[in-house]
């Protein structure tokens, strides 16, 4: 039963990995990243690791992706320099 | 050297270092094995310290050196992120204006600010006993506070985090963590040696240095990955060009 799951969560883990490097949109590809991130945190918890899992989970799924989106959205209003940068917030 | 020779050359060191890693993957113990060597002595050395979580034990205590470096390189990025990312000269910072909220976010972040932060003090806290710790607490501590954020707004956020405040308690308890350090050469034993009273076994207090060292991990992490955030979301949202 065990074995069964670690290798559904393995299978997870090479699905969204894979759609990670193939998604092309640094935006998307965030949002895939913290579901890359998701996973992992199901493969370690499977795999009993819960304290890996907590750490994976916290800079996987959240912290990351948020850095990443940040950047994203602060190259993409430098590049514009357009009048209507004060449109936003 | 020619590019052929560095080939060669790559091919030649690529072997030998196959070679052995599939020699050494050989003795491994095998995946998902009930019994592991390095489990079996960490265990018996942090039921030896009376510390219940033994990954905390591994990571504050038998193996504390190894974190006081992965903490220093956090330190260490935060710091440069800091400095890479200041207000430049061409660079101006502009009020965001306040932005509509719905009102169901609204409610989502007002009621799962406080879980998410008394969820990730409990996992610091409890870092010596079950799952979690100074690293784990942090993070969950830093992402929750930015819930203001998506629940309110920048200025909401700015009001919850008072980052002055935190710049000093990144620094003091990264330093702290080498003062710790320093205990056990005062009770004439070896750098981060647990000389502490160990307590009651799977009480709050026990572990002798594990819940400390844990507290300023936590203390650490908290405050240093919100100042990396504050340094990114002043990039994205405050920060034109002149």
């Amino acid at each position: 039963m065990s074995d069964t799951l670690v290798v559904l969560a393995l299978l997870l883990v090479a699905v969204a990995a894979t759609g990670a490097a193939l998604t092309r949109d640094p935006a998307r590809q965030a949002v895939v990243l913290a579901l890359l991130g998701l996973s992992l945190t199901v493969l370690f918890t499977v795999l009993q690791a819960p304290d890996v899992a907590l750490s994976q989970l916290g800079v996987g799924t959240a912290v990351t992706p948020l850095l990443i989106l940040l950047a994203v959205r602060k190259v993409r209003r430098f590049g514009r320099r357009e009048p209507d940068r004060d449109e936003e917030e | 050297m020619s590019r052929r020779a560095r080939l060669l050359l790559l091919a030649a060191a690529g072997l030998v270092v196959a070679g052995f890693f599939a020699a050494a993957c050989l003795r491994l113990p095998a995946f998902g094995a009930a019994v592991h060597p390095y489990g079996e002595r960490a265990v018996a050395a942090a039921l030896g310290q009376r510390t219940a979580n033994t990954v905390s034990s591994v990571n504050f205590d038998q193996r504390a050196f190894d974190t006081l470096g992965e903490e220093s390189i956090l330190y260490a990025s935060v710091l440069s992120a800091v400095l890479l990312l200041r207000l430049a000269r061409d660079e101006r910072k502009h009020e965001p204006r306040p932005a509509p909220v719905l009102p169901s976010t609204r409610l989502f972040g007002a009621v799962l600010l406080p879980v998410t932060l008394l969820t990730g003090g409990y996992v610091v806290a409890h870092g010596q006993l079950s799952p979690g710790g100074g690293f784990q607490g942090g993070v969950v501590l830093a992402s929750g506070l930015h819930l203001a954020y998506v629940a309110a707004d920048y200025r909401a956020l700015g009001r919850v985090r008072p980052l002055a405040v935190l710049d000093v308690a990144d620094a003091l308890a990264a330093g702290a963590f080498s003062v710790l350090g320093l205990v056990g050469l005062v009770a004439g034993a070896a750098f981060l040696q647990n000389t502490l009273p160990l307590g009651t076994f799977n009480t709050l207090a026990s572990g002798g240095l594990v819940p400390v060292v844990n507290a300023v991990v936590g203390v650490e992490v908290a405050s240093g990955v919100i100042v990396l955030l504050a340094q990114f979301l002043d990039q994205a949202v405050e920060v034109v060009e002149r």
